[in-house]
């Protein structure tokens, strides 16, 4: 992968989307874009559907949580093209008071689980998508653990010894 | 018939295929709504092995994380291994020489080779072919020998490092890799003939579990599931790593996705996976295995214990972790199942601040209910055998 | 005929586990071997268990080994693995147990019909292993009650078989009246 076909998705993607790219770079070789939420499902459409860049292959969709940042979370996609090989990695800015953002299932359906595990573990709620419930916890349990804020040894059992 | 059952009160049926079940590898839920044998409906529940791998490593320096790799995908752990270091290499920004990435590559085609062999072992027994179950874990038991004389364990091997490897080959390596693949491939042999042309077995798993390619692309297949669809994508070959460049080898293809191209697809990646070891290790040079930089790959002992700085750099990797420049970087490698993918993020401390697996084997679960709706009940048996679903991968 | 008797009271020996006086036998010549209902009765349950083997995460790998041909458990008896409850007495809790599985664990040992013994397989059954965060359960003897424990992580296949001898012996020298125990004493919390 040369440099010239590195950028063209981000030159493309900042092109098409002016004020909801932020940010981009290339730390490592990794094409990275830091994008609003609000235009989230349009950017992911353009992806999957131009055809210089045809990016269909959802690998990863995950949080991560900067404690002490405004704004805290980021929506993180992890996108392959199977056809030119190219790999990118969009970043959705999305702050604690709004913790909403749109989900992605109709443009791959890959996005399903991996939603619902984000919602488990750091509490974003996805809208629109058909069954935002929790995956790898059971459904009684309170809190989303993968927050810095929640402690590593917290026990919830929902089960017990007697005494 | 059918004015008949129209007075009858029909209703479907909801039964659960428990937690516990040797066929769900003891972790999956499957709650399927019946008409009669027919799935009509099929939910799956995961997350009955959730261990807090990504909490944990949070908490753990980036030396530390590496025996919590060994237990995602537990049948082939030297590939989570080995995915994770280059992960961090990445970060860092370094390379290592050249012996250790031709050592890399045998170990993880040792584990793939015991991925395989596992996979193929447990659908023959699910199935009622309990002798291929027995040949095949036989096999796996002198594959486990190689790795335990390389690495020292047979399961949680424990033995890439950041920078480099535990230790180099032990002696008469290539001698006991001889013996071991001429008995495997002797093996090999015999379940294919007890299995490939079988009428039993093809009759249960041909036409099952068919998949088409852009469907099998839009649910994030990867690996041998979407290798059997035809598509052929192979992280090795696409965007090699390592020294797989240099390799001679086949990705084998399938063509309608179903749980037989799934099963023809394993049994030829052992096959291949043979192939590539025995030639990396005919091309192996000679040389260190680990990088030569203290504040990353700890020295060896002889010199820690007598110089003064190398015993400074050993205590402040061992208490405080390494220092990678902040940033973070997704490095992909080709797992068992598909793309094992590590996303870490950095910022700049002795541990990781986001340690992310991509698991491939959660894409192939959660397209369970497209597989099997329509088929009957028995037929969740080798579907979700095929799938290969590893519980400590899937639920992490 | 002094051979045959010989045999016999070595067998018979073994089995009770002390010396006795010949008497009846020598009479009986050799036929009829004598010992105590409870022993005998340990004797039949310790060399035939059925297992469960509550299968969860990577020590199910080692136990896939331990049932092949190399490290055989067939040898001892505990072959045939029973995939129901109802018809299984040793509950082998192989892997780790998180909060959402426990109550499972729980109801499977709840419907096993006495006598039962649990064999925690692997350190995470034993006390919860290296994983001490907020969804592994630390220890399945906080849910139910353990007869044997084998750490490891994996145990090695002959660790596994000593803990099956061991548990062995533990069958051999219990009591009648250490059957029934009752239900897990666990609490929903």
């Amino acid at each position: 992968m040369g440099l010239m076909d590195a950028s063209v998705t981000l030159k493309k993607l900042t092109e098409k989307f002016p004020d909801a790219v932020v940010g981009t770079h290339n730390y490592r070789g990794d094409d990275t874009a830091i994008v609003k939420k609000e235009k989230i499902r349009d950017i992911c459409l353009f992806l999957r559907d131009d055809p210089d860049l045809l990016y269909n292959f959802m690998m990863d969709l995950t949080v991560v949580d900067y404690l002490g940042r405004d704004p805290r979370f980021e929506v993180v996609y992890h996108l392959y093209s199977l056809p030119h090989n190219r790999r990118v990695r969009i970043k959705a800015l999305v702050p604690e008071s709004d913790l909403t953002i749109d989900s992605v299932v109709s443009v791959w359906v890959a996005a399903d689980w991996f939603e619902r595990e984000a919602y488990d573990m750091y509490g974003v709620v996805f809208t629109g998508h058909p069954n935002l419930r929790r995956i790898l916890l059971y459904e009684g349990f309170e809190g989303h653990p993968l927050r810095k804020d929640y402690p590593l040894k917290k026990r919830q059992p929902l089960i017990g010894p007697v005494n | 018939m059918s004015e008949i059952s129209k007075d009858l009160h029909t209703e479907y049926m909801v039964i659960n295929m428990g937690p516990s079940h040797p066929v769900t590898h003891g972790t999956v839920k499957f709650l399927a709504t019946l008409e009669g044998e027919t799935i009509v409906d099929l939910d799956v529940e995961i997350g009955y092995l959730h261990r807090g791998f990504e909490k944990m490593c949070e908490n753990s320096t980036w030396q530390q994380v590496i025996p919590y790799t060994d237990r995602l995908n537990y049948v082939s752990p030297l590939i989570n291994n080995t995915g994770y270091a280059l992960a961090v290499e990445k970060l860092l920004g370094i390379d290592v020489p050249e012996r250790c990435k031709y050592l890399r590559v045998i170990a993880c085609e040792l584990s793939r080779l015991s991925d395989h062999l596992t996979n193929v072992a447990a659908a023959g027994l699910e199935l009622g072919a309990f002798t291929a179950f027995l040949y095949f874990v036989e096999a796996r038991e002198l594959v486990w020998d190689l790795i335990e004389s390389l690495c020292g364990a047979r399961v949680t091997v424990n033995y890439v490092r950041i920078g480099g490897l535990k230790n180099d080959l032990p002696e008469r390596f290539e001698e006991k890799v001889r013996y071991v693949f001429k008995e495997v491939r002797r093996l090999w042999v015999d379940v294919d003939k007890l299995l490939t042309k079988n009428r039993i077995f093809i009759d249960r798993v041909r036409g099952v579990g068919a998949i088409s390619a852009e469907e099998a692309i839009a649910y994030g297949f990867t690996g041998p599931c979407l290798r059997a669809c035809g598509v052929p994508y192979d992280v090795r070959k696409a965007q090699p790593y390592l020294v797989y460049d240099r390799m001679d080898f086949e990705v084998p293809i399938g063509e309608t996705g179903d749980n037989y191209d799934k099963y023809l697809v394993r049994m030829e990646e052992i096959q291949q996976s043979m192939r590539i070891v025995e030639q990396a290790l005919a091309q192996m040079p000679d040389g260190p295995i680990n990088v030569r930089l203290p504040q990353v790959r700890m020295e060896p002992k002889e010199k820690i214990y007598s110089r003064i700085d190398s015993l400074i750099y050993h205590f402040k990797t061992v208490i405080e972790g390494i220092k990678p420049p902040p940033g973070e970087v997704y490095q992909a490698v080709e797992g068992g199942n598909g793309e094992l993918g590590f996303y870490l993020v950095s910022d700049g401390s002795g541990k990781p601040y986001k340690c992310r697996v991509r698991p491939p084997c959660f894409a192939l679960t959660a397209a369970m209910p497209r597989l099997v709706k329509g088929r009957l009940l028995a037929d969740i048996v080798p579907t979700f055998d095929m799938i290969n679903m590893i519980g400590g991968e899937c639920d992490r | 005929m002094g051979l045959k008797l010989s045999r016999w009271k070595a067998t018979r020996d073994l089995m009770v586990g002390q010396k006795q006086s010949a008497g009846p036998e020598r009479l009986l010549d050799g036929s009829v071997i004598l010992t105590r209902l409870e022993a005998a009765v340990n004797w039949a349950r310790k060399y035939s268990f059925f297992l469960y083997p509550f299968v969860t995460a990577c020590c199910g790998m080692e136990f896939m080994s331990v049932a092949g041909p190399r490290y055989d458990l067939d040898r001892f008896g505990a072959a045939l693995p029973r995939f129901s409850p109802r018809q299984s007495d040793l509950l082998m809790v192989v892997g780790t147990i998180s909060h959402k599985q426990a109550p499972i664990l729980v109801k499977v040992y709840n419907q096993m019909a006495e006598p039962k013994w649990v064999f925690a397989f692997g350190v995470c059954a034993v006390s919860g292993g290296f994983y001490d965060n907020y969804s592994v359960v630390q220890g399945i003897d906080t849910l139910i009650p353990v007869d044997i424990y084998v750490p490891g992580c994996p145990p090695r296949p002959e660790m596994v078989l000593d803990g099956l001898l061991l548990l062995q012996q533990k069958v051999k020298q219990e009591r009648w009246s250490d059957w029934p125990r009752g239900e897990a004493p666990v609490s929903r919390c």
